[in-house]
This record gives structure tokens, C-alpha cells and sequence, in this order.
């Protein structure tokens, strides 16, 4: 069992935008390691909707072939932190499909960490952030590609929505690519709810409420399609917006 | 139904419209037509209580209620409703589950039981034949990927679901083929023409009153009506254009 001893700073990069007060309540951290056999699937679904701090450290090693569906809710929290440290091998799998909605003084923050360390592997990263009030959402993203890792194709999509102007979004993307014949492609964004389309639903007679949940509830969709879970992840976030709204 | 008294609206703090009158009788069909700029579309918005559009003076009564204290989705539910000239596209979101929440929504502000997915269903297969579209098409987000005809046709079946007092319709034929102008236009009247409703069309061309045949038509320049008569003023427009028939009320 790996155990990090020393409650970081915010000098520590992967902490740099942490809610380190409320980080201390629950450090230590204990890794939850998962290793996948090569060729084998495995799906986790983690839904954060309790109240309180969390934070949550996941290692997962993917043997050759083996493929790993994540999928993450983290709405409630008044700090919530899960970092995911992801090593593929050879023509190993991996999907993230995370959400987080935060308002308030909330602090959410989603902290990757995905090595290709084989041939032909592939991720794929789908964030999308939702923030009211003075919230705080956050996510870090590293992608490495280590030598003789050629045929790589990453991808990360990372969109984050205002829903007031103060909240606060931060996105880090970073690649570091040491391998040849790489795809890795990542999208970046963070916008409004567009006024337009809000004032469309609502001439319709949706409340202004309603038609931002509607509109956030698509937005945050993809993170969760395909998942065996869709169904009561979505239900579990429109519940959230509709607490937040 | 409605009676507009001498309204002003500034969009972006320049003045549109400019002391518009106009009074609407339940089972009346009104066209204005205006040349570009003239503030058409502002009057639609301004009606619909579009963000940005703003109020400086007079007063707009719809059924009884001030309108302008509304907010757009009281005016909805009040009756009111406003057919987009360009419907936005909404990704993510299916247009049946828009619509039914919208349709509910309404129900709610209004006192009524909410109706159930198979009844939604039926009633939205039923509008939908009305102007010829695929139930499939519904299924899809809200107006992505059709073309400026199925928008259009999307908007009168909404208009149908909804089922408004008052519709008030920006420029509904434009972006429609010849095919397309009758079937909304048929749709029109399926939907809109009864004793109890009424209907604002804003166009800038006669073609769409071929088929919606209106009791009033009124010249819109500059912000302001400046010469209301029946269907033949429509037919004159077309022959002269807007210019001479707005000078000579000048």
C-alpha cells in the first residue's frame, strides 16, 4: 500500500489549486490500486455526492489489450479531489468520463496522470465542469508517451461552464511525448451558458431554471454516454443541478 | 387580446421602435411588412421579452395582463408565442423532451395537470403529421442539422404542441421552398385560425399571405405603423414596394 506522508503546498503543482485546509481533514491519502490482466475489461464508477471533503487517489495498470471504462460524478462536495494515475500497455484501453458541479465556496478538482508506456494504446479524457457562485473546479491533465509507445492516440476533451462570473475554472492540459506516429489531441474551453439558446427555451415556457438545466444536462452528457451507469450518474447530476440552479 | 400603446424600444440604447399602436381582436390575422431595418423584428422580440431588448414607454395589454411585467416564459405561459426567423440550434437537447417539459411547464404556470409521455407522444405525432415531418426528426437535439425549411416547419409544429392564443411569427416564410411555404402556411391555419386566437405575421413579402389570408396588413417604417388597410394593401406593396407607399403616408 502506497501511502504520501506530507500534506502538500500549493507550491506542489498537483496541488496548486487544492483546498488544502480541507485537504488535511481526510490526509493521508491511501492509494486504491487496480491492475487489469492483459485482455481484460473492467469498468468503476465513482459517484462523490456526499457533503464533506474527499479526496481519492486511484493507480490503475493496464496489462496488454486491456481495456478500462472510468466514469466520475463528483457533485456535492465541499472539496472533492480524484486523481487518477493511469499506465497502459500495449494496446491497452482507457476511458475517463468525469462531471463535476460545484457551487458556493465549493472546490472540485480532477487530477490525471496517463502513461503510455506500449505500442498502440489509446485514451480517451471527456471533463466537463459545471460552476456557480464562487466555486472552484479544476482539471490536470498529463498525458506521457514514453519511448517505443509509437501508434499512441490520447485524447482529452476538456470543457468547463460559468454559470457565474465568480467561479473560478482552471484546465491544465499537458503532453510529453517521447515515441513516433502519435495521436494526441486535446480541446480546451471555457464559455457561458449561450444566451440565445437560453432565451429560446424559456420563450417556450420553460423557467430559467429548467432551461439551464437543460442545456448543462447536455453539456455535461457525453462524459457520461455509454457508461453502464448513464442512467443514474445523469440522474444523480440533474438532481445536483437542479439544487444548484 | 393585444393592444400595443404607443411603444418605444431601444436595442442597445439606440432606438427602434419609435411609438408603435397596434390592436389585435381575437380570430384576427394581422400581417405587418416592412422594408429592412424598419424594427419588425424588434417588435417580435421586444413582445417575447428577449434579454437586450429594451422597454422606454407605452404599454402592451394581453389578455388583460401587462405584458411587459412578464418574463418570457410567463408570457408563454400566459398564451403567447413567438416563432423564431432564425431557430437556434441547441445540441444535446431532443426536441421531445424540450417540448414536453416546455408543454408542462406551461400547464404548471397555469394550473393545469401535466400531461403524461403517451399523451405528449400522441399529440406531438398528430402536429407533426400536420406539417408533414418525420416523428424521428423530434427525437433529434433541438433544430441541429435541419435545413432553413425544417426549422421552419419545426417552429409551427411547436406552435401546434403548444397551442398559443396569440402567435406572433418573425418571417416564417423565409428560408422555404415553394412546397415548404404551403405546408406552413396550411399549418398555420390549421393550427391558429379560431375565434378564440389570434395571429401577428411579420414578413417582408405577400407570397406567405397567399396562404394565410389576413384581415390587416400594416406598413412598419422607422419604428412606427405608418399605414394600416386589408389584404389589397399587401398585394399594392408588392406591385409599388415599400417606398412609394411610405412616402405617400408621410
Amino acid at each position: 500500500m502506497n501511502v504520501e506522508l506530507a500534506l502538500p503546498t500549493r507550491k506542489d503543482e498537483n496541488f496548486r489549486y487544492s483546498d488544502i485546509a480541507a485537504l488535511g481533514t481526510v490526509w493521508p491519502i491511501v492509494t486504491e490500486e487496480i491492475v487489469v490482466a492483459e485482455g481484460a475489461e473492467q469498468t468503476l464508477q465513482i459517484v462523490e455526492t456526499g457533503a464533506g471533503a474527499v479526496a481519492r487517489h486511484i493507480a490503475i495498470t493496464l496489462g496488454k489489450g486491456a481495456k478500462f471504462d472510468l466514469r466520475v460524478l463528483t457533485a456535492g462536495p465541499a472539496y472533492g479531489r480524484i486523481a487518477v494515475d493511469v499506465r497502459l500497455a500495449e494496446g491497452a484501453d482507457f476511458t475517463l468520463g468525469a462531471a463535476q458541479l460545484a457551487t458556493a465556496e465549493e472546490t472540485l478538482e480532477i487530477v490525471t496522470e496517463v502513461t503510455h508506456a506500449g505500442l498502440n494504446a489509446t485514451s480517451e479524457q471527456i471533463v466537463r465542469t459545471v460552476l456557480a457562485g464562487k466555486s472552484v473546479g479544476t482539471y490536470l491533465g498529463r498525458i506521457a508517451v514514453e519511448r517505443g509507445a509509437d501508434g499512441t492516440d490520447a485524447e482529452q476533451s476538456v470543457r468547463a461552464m460559468l454559470l457565474e462570473r465568480t467561479a473560478t475554472a482552471n484546465a491544465r492540459p499537458e503532453l510529453e511525448i517521447y515515441a513516433d506516429d502519435v495521436k494526441a489531441a486535446h480541446g480546451c474551453a471555457v464559455g457561458e451558458l449561450d444566451a440565445q439558446g437560453l432565451f429560446y427555451l424559456m420563450s417556450r415556457g420553460l423557467t430559467p431554471p429548467q432551461a439551464k438545466r437543460l442545456m448543462l444536462q447536455a453539456f455535461i452528457a457525453e462524459a457520461f454516454t455509454g457508461a453502464a451507469g448513464e442512467e443514474e450518474l445523469s440522474a444523480a447530476a440533474i438532481a445536483r443541478l437542479e439544487a444548484i440552479l | 387580446m393585444l393592444k400595443i400603446d404607443n411603444l418605444t424600444a431601444n436595442v442597445a440604447d439606440k432606438p427602434i421602435l419609435k411609438g408603435l399602436s397596434l390592436t389585435i381582436n381575437p380570430g384576427e390575422i394581422h400581417a405587418i411588412m416592412g422594408p429592412n431595418g424598419a424594427g419588425k423584428s424588434t417588435l417580435g422580440y421586444t413582445l417575447g421579452g428577449r434579454p437586450g431588448y429594451e422597454v422606454t414607454g407605452g404599454s402592451v395589454d394581453f389578455a388583460g395582463q401587462d405584458l411587459l411585467e412578464l418574463e418570457p416564459h410567463e408570457r408563454a405561459a400566459a398564451g403567447l408565442f413567438l416563432g423564431f426567423q432564425y431557430p437556434v440550434e441547441i445540441p444535446g437537447v431532443s426536441f421531445v423532451q424540450f417540448l414536453r417539459e416546455a408543454a408542462n411547464a406551461q400547464r404548471k404556470g397555469r394550473g393545469e395537470e401535466p400531461l403524461s409521455g403517451g399523451e405528449f407522444l400522441k399529440l406531438a405525432k398528430e402536429k407533426a403529421g400536420l406539417l408533414r415531418m418525420d416523428m424521428d426528426m423530434l427525437k433529434r437535439p433541438v433544430n441541429v442539422g435541419f435545413s432553413g425549411g425544417e426549422k421552419k416547419r419545426a417552429e409551427m409544429v411547436q406552435m401546434g404542441i403548444l397551442n398559443p392564443k396569440l402567435a406572433i411569427l418573425d418571417e416564417t416564410d423565409s428560408g422555404l421552398d415553394i412546397d415548404a411555404l404551403r405546408i406552413c402556411g396550411e399549418g398555420i391555419n390549421a393550427i391558429m385560425r379560431a375565434p378564440d386566437k389570434a395571429v401577428l405575421l411579420i414578413t417582408h413579402y405577400q407570397r406567405l399571405l397567399d396562404y394565410v389570408k389576413p384581415d390587416f396588413v400594416h406598413v412598419l417604417a422607422a419604428g412606427r405603423i405608418v399605414k394600416s388597410g386589408g389584404p389589397d394593401l399587401a398585394l399594392r406593396l408588392e406591385e409599388e414596394g415599400y417606398e412609394a407607399v411610405v412616402q405617400e403616408a408621410a
